[in-house]
């Protein structure tokens, strides 16, 4: 079994050796996760061994209220998701295809973008208390921007004697922005889209934190502050695998949806 | 002529923001709701919350904490990047960890350090690297690896090796990408200064925007709000000078071969 492996290994050195290496290193990183508190190099207290974290976790999964709260961030995620897609998509297609309104707009916007979306919390907590709609409000703010800025992007690079055309049809503007714009732009938006989804992710999670909204983060502050350390990072296990997925499952959705677009043709190359 | 486009190029910076603020005075002034203190109130206050005292006690502080937190993600970062993307085998052992790492929502680490750091200034710094450090080092493999091949060949057949390939090849080749990093670091480093301030501390901006929030002094809470706004956009503009100066052969290129 060895010789055909090693044999296959070395004829194709370059497909497997990624993959290979990759699993040798989380393997070590299980490793390491497991003996480093074992052994006592770090307090176990603070960091418990891996076996215990695993234990832990699968205490979660048989808590009807680690599935409550699972829930809770699943839906304010895609909710914040979806709403900031469809404002970002609407500001975004009019104020690159009206340039008197990009342009009167254009200051408040790079004024807006470079605040910390967290130093809204205060404000939302009044508007809103400790809800659900006090994290959306975060979420939609920090990924609002990502969608806006693809879009108007994108309805700059659309082939300007495609527009000409549409005008000198006398297309209506809708019809203009369905058939001609829209198409144009759905590789941009959905590449805004991708981005938006691990930045609304972790607004998520951090509103849930600070504010205390229901969701996963608010258990980890629960678990922490009452000292159930194992209980926490089994808890911040959920989020980064809640991270991982989202970040793969973005980026194969982008590839499967645009399979006949020039980046990703090249890329697979 | 140039006075026309220059007061056209005003019209258009100013005209929204001041129609929206004015928007705000009158509105605040007729509606009277406590949320929404008029411009004029939060002008007001803002001197005397930040600028008497609370700007060496709080604001200097925090910007010191980020400061700290975000150059040193910035050194490990682009250290440890040019390291893993120079050697192949290791980059692919270290990959899917790293991407594992890096999917860890930064502020759920805030809790974690506070168990190891208690909750000074250290916590704060290790959270801010922590935070930032992942787009910075995952950008600086990602540029290392893609290096034209030809032109560390070219280094070679001239023997340039060690030290002075790494500063005069590998690090300018790595650049751009590594700004792109830097860049994305930038905010979340920001994100986390508030934050970890907001969570636990004795002193720093987030921690004084909470008090106010608790204590409903609604117009130095919202002084707060727009003093982290413009610390934000100063870093941001600050950010673009640098990038800009450093490379400016980089974005010369590009233009021309568009």
């Amino acid at each position: 079994m060895t010789t055909a492996q090693q044999t296959r290994v070395r004829a194709r050195p370059k497909r497997n050796e990624p993959l290979l290496f990759g699993a040798a290193g989380i393997l070590t990183l299980l490793i390491l996760l497991q003996t480093i508190p074992t052994i006592g190099i770090v307090n176990p207290k603070f960091f418990p061994p891996l076996s215990e974290i695993l234990q832990a976790l699968m205490v979660q999964f048989s808590r009807p209220e680690f599935w409550s709260a699972f829930g809770s961030t699943i839906l304010g995620w895609l909710l914040g998701l979806a709403i900031a897609t469809a404002l970002g998509v609407i500001l975004g297609i009019l104020l690159a295809s009206v340039p008197v309104l990009g342009k009167l707009m254009h200051s408040t916007i790079e004024f807006l973008r470079p605040i910390p979306s967290v130093a809204l919390v205060p404000l939302a907590v009044l508007l809103f208390g400790t809800t659900m709609n006090a994290t959306l409000l975060l979420v939609i703010y920090a990924s609002l921007w990502q969608v806006l800025f693809q879009v108007m992007y994108g309805v700059k690079d659309v082939d300007p004697v495609a527009i000409d055309t549409a005008k000198s049809y006398r297309l209506s503007t809708w019809t203009t922005i369905r058939r001609v714009i829209w198409p144009s732009i759905t590789p941009y938006v959905i590449i805004g889209v991708r981005l938006a989804a691990a930045v609304a992710l972790v607004l998520e999670i951090t509103g849930e934190l600070v504010i205390g909204s229901p969701g996963i983060g608010k258990l980890i502050v629960t678990a922490q502050s009452s000292g159930a350390t194992a209980s926490m990072y089994s808890l911040v296990l959920i989020a980064a695998l809640l991270g991982v997925v989202v970040n793969i499952g973005a980026r194969t959705a982008e590839q499967k949806l645009l399979f006949w677009h020039a980046s990703i043709r090249t890329e697979a190359h | 002529m140039t006075l026309a486009s220059l007061g056209k190029k005003l019209f258009y910076v100013f005209a929204v923001p001041i129609v929206i603020v004015i928007f705000w005075i009158v509105w605040a002034d007729s509606a009277k709701s406590p949320f929404w203190p008029s411009p004029v109130v939060i002008a007001k206050v803002f001197p005397a919350t930040w600028l008497d005292g609370r700007i060496q006690e709080d604001v200097v502080p925090s910007l010191i904490r980020f400061l700290t937190g975000y150059l040193g993600a910035l050194i490990l970062g682009v250290m440890l990047g040019m390291i893993i993307g120079s050697i192949r085998r290791l980059r692919y052992f270290l990959e899917p960890t790293l991407e594992f790492f890096r999917a860890i929502p930064p502020p759920v680490l805030v809790p974690i350090v506070m168990l190891f750091a208690g909750i000074g200034d250290g916590m704060k710094v290790i959270v801010i690297i922590f935070g930032c450090i992942w787009p910075i080092l995952l950008n600086t493999i990602e540029g290392v690896r893609g290096i034209d091949g030809v032109q560390l060949d070219t280094a070679r057949s001239y023997r340039i090796n060690g030290w002075r390939r790494t500063v005069k090849i590998i690090l300018p080749s790595a650049s751009p990408q590594i700004f792109i990093g830097a860049r994305q670091a930038l905010s979340i480093g920001l994100i986390m200064m508030v934050i970890s301030e907001m969570f636990a501390a004795t002193n720093g901006i987030g921690f004084n925007i909470v008090q106010f929030q608790r204590l409903f002094a609604l117009p130095e809470m919202w002084s707060g709000i727009i003093l982290l706004g413009v610390i934000g956009v100063c870093a941001n503009a600050l950010f673009r000078l640098i990038e800009g100066r450093v490379l400016t052969w980089y974005f010369n290129m590009q233009v021309k071969e568009k």
